[in-house]
């Protein structure tokens, strides 16, 4: 306790309040190792993604006719020009990798931008907007939840046509409902306060109430949700792609070279492991550095 | 309680025709002609094209169609399959238990490693054995396991030879179904190595299938059983001189199951999803195989009647949970 009064001290006499701020989510964050360890492995990926053409040392959809199926550079009848070995047609796996998490980190952005916005408005709506207006959202929200995710997608793909716009919108769409409710709950937990009483009676106006006085003191689960949908969107969208109805061949995504690889589990290891790894170490770091954002910014939510 | 039951129920009926709009959208949403897309490339006579127009009703308003098929759904009849002609209905019960006997198994291995590993993580908190079970939950937890179930049949399969790649029982054994559940056909059948092989096939699919709600378990139990335990309930338990075995096995644990029940519960639509990929790698012939095949085939009446059939399942068995949550805590059944 002392602590926290201490750093409530400190709050009043530094200046500039917003990086006191960020210096005291840092503390509370970097306490929990793994959540830095996510963190500077998510730094990693983003990296890659934005360098992939320096550093990937071949073209990702380039076909070696004279490297079908090579094994990994340490292994007999591998070479190093091909670190982790080629494909069934002779392309590089690194390189396909490096410019894959271009599409993971995208995947996860749109996905999340789109849900997290349309969620934030139609949640807003609901908690201000009684009546027919939250009825309406709510119900329809319930019908969304009522079909297991990736069905719904599928679904949803289908009747799209396959491809990634489309994957991503119905991996969107199927996210949506998580953040209206949680908007929903904070702004009703919120509208009870006094701070917005105080501000209705100065008349302030519905829109700038919604906005600028309640939305940014329910924003700390959203964003807690926001990582974590960052990390199943990837994973949605590599299953979808797994599936065939997902990004579509010669794309490198990760999901879909798993696809690609499945026919030769028994004689190609490398190809199934990699982009397996890939997937799992990038999900990994993302929920990771999720649970500490949460233990960070929610206390209430904090899991001893 | 029976007025809890009411209101809940009640409230799943404005769910049930949601979800049924959706599914009668599902076919009329589809880019193009419908009947023409159910065709597919190799075109279709003029004739049949007429005849499938007005099976379907796809010349009628939208929402005499809609009234059509409601009528039809609470007759029981989902249409019929383009591929096989059987009755959807009848497609989907007949797969249905190979789909229940790969979650059952999945939810039983989750929960029988989940809540036990829970448990002495919490009570050890802080200890290796936390730490080691900690990350591997989350790790589980971030697994692709489409990638999962390839691993493991490479290893298991590929390497060691210990179980078969795919399907659900050996092709030299055959029998009639008697309740779908190959476990118990197998042993009721009385033929030697029936039984044993029926379970290699369920090992791989049942691990990979369960791994993600074994994870969510083991999560959960452990911080519900850490905030049990720091309550001043069990602090006197311990004073008044208890041994530990019994604060944290009668007083503690009651009270953490509460919340853990809820998540096992909430796993069905986990596993519905699972079962999709699980049911794809293993060739299991599950719903989730069914559905993915169906979309692949252009089989929409398939995928429409299984949309549906899904999503009534996961209300029917949501609104279970609900209702044991509210048999073994009063507090939810007498706030609403």
């Amino acid at each position: 306790m002392t602590d926290t009064a201490q750093q409530d001290d400190q709050l009043d006499t530094r200046k500039g309040g917003r990086m006191a701020l960020l210096a005291e989510f840092w503390s509370y964050f970097s306490e929990n190792r793994g959540a830095v360890i996510g963190m500077w492995f998510f730094v990693f990926i983003i990296m890659v993604a934005i360098l992939a053409d320096v550093i990937a040392p071949h073209d990702a959809i380039h076909q070696y006719r004279d490297a079908l199926r090579m094994p990994p550079g340490w292994q007999e009848g591998g070479q190093w020009r091909f670190l982790l070995g080629t494909d069934a047609v002779g392309r590089d796996i690194l390189s396909r990798l490096i410019y894959g998490a271009r599409f993971s980190l995208f995947i996860g952005c749109v996905v999340v931008s789109i849900s997290l916005v349309s969620g934030i408005f139609l949640g807003l709506a609901a908690g201000f907007f009684k009546g027919w207006v939250e009825t309406g959202i709510m119900r329809t929200m319930d019908v969304i939840l009522a079909f297991p995710s990736l069905l719904l997608a599928l679904v949803l793909v289908a009747v799209l046509g396959p491809g990634l716009t489309n994957a991503m919108i119905a991996i969107a769409l199927i996210q949506q409902p998580h953040y209206v409710r949680l908007t929903r709950a904070a702004v009703m937990g919120e509208l009870s306060k006094d701070y917005v009483t105080a501000a209705k009676v100065t008349g302030v106006r519905t829109p700038r109430l919604m906005f600028n006085t309640v939305l940014p003191n329910c924003m700390a689960p959203l964003v807690v949700q926001a990582a974590l949908s960052f990390s199943t969107a990837i994973l949605d969208a590599a299953a979808l792609g797994f599936l065939g109805m997902g990004a579509q061949p010669p794309t490198p995504e990760w999901g879909t070279m798993l696809a690609e690889s499945r026919e030769f589990i028994q004689s190609a290891w490398w190809m199934v492991t990699f982009p397996g790894v890939a997937i799992l170490l990038t999900v990994l770091a993302i929920n990771l550095m999720g649970d500490g954002l949460r233990d960070a910014l929610d206390p209430k939510l904090r899991r001893s | 309680m029976l007025r809890f039951f009411l209101t809940r129920l009640s409230l799943l009926i404005p769910t049930f025709i949601g979800v049924t709009i959706v599914s009668f959208l599902f076919i009329r949403m589809l880019p193009g002609d419908p009947v023409l897309l159910m065709a597919g490339e190799r075109g279709i006579t003029e004739e049949r094209y007429a005849r499938l127009m007005a099976e379907f009703g796809f010349d009628k308003p939208l929402w005499q169609q809609y009234f059509v098929y409601m009528k039809q759904l609470l007759g029981g009849d989902l249409g019929n399959s383009l591929i096989t002609k059987q009755p959807v209905w009848d497609e989907f019960f007949t797969l249905f238990p190979a789909t229940v006997e790969l979650s059952v198994c999945a939810i039983i291995f989750a929960v029988s490693l989940g809540i036990p590993a829970g448990i002495i993580a919490a009570v050890r908190r802080g200890s290796t054995f936390d730490h080691t079970v900690m990350t591997t939950a989350l790790v589980g937890y971030s697994m692709p396991i489409f990638w999962w179930g390839l691993l493991l049949i490479i290893f298991f399969s590929g390497i060691l030879h210990w179980t078969p790649v795919s399907g659900r029982i050996s092709l030299i054994y055959f029998f009639e179904p008697v309740t779908g559940f190959m476990l118990i056909d197998s042993l009721l059948s009385g033929q030697s190595g029936a039984f044993k092989s029926a379970v290699s096939h369920l090992i791989l699919p049942t691990v990979v299938l369960g791994t993600i709600p074994l994870a969510v378990i083991a999560r959960q139990t452990r911080s519900a059983m850490l905030e049990v335990l720091s309550e001043d309930y069990v602090r006197t338990a311990r004073a008044k001189g208890l041994a530990a075995s019994r604060v944290v096995g009668l007083h503690a644990l009651r009270n953490a199951m509460i919340p853990v029940i809820t998540v096992v519960g909430l796993q069905v639509g986990v596993l519905f999803a699972g079962a999709i990929l699980t049911e794809t790698i293993f060739s299991w012939p599950g719903i989730g195989k069914w559905m993915v095949d169906s979309i692949f085939r252009r089989d929409y009446p398939s995928v429409q009647g299984g949309l549906l059939l899904i999503a009534c399942i996961v209300m029917i068995v949501n609104l279970i949970v609900d209702m044991t949550y509210g048999l073994i805590n009063p507090r939810i059944r007498h706030t609403r």
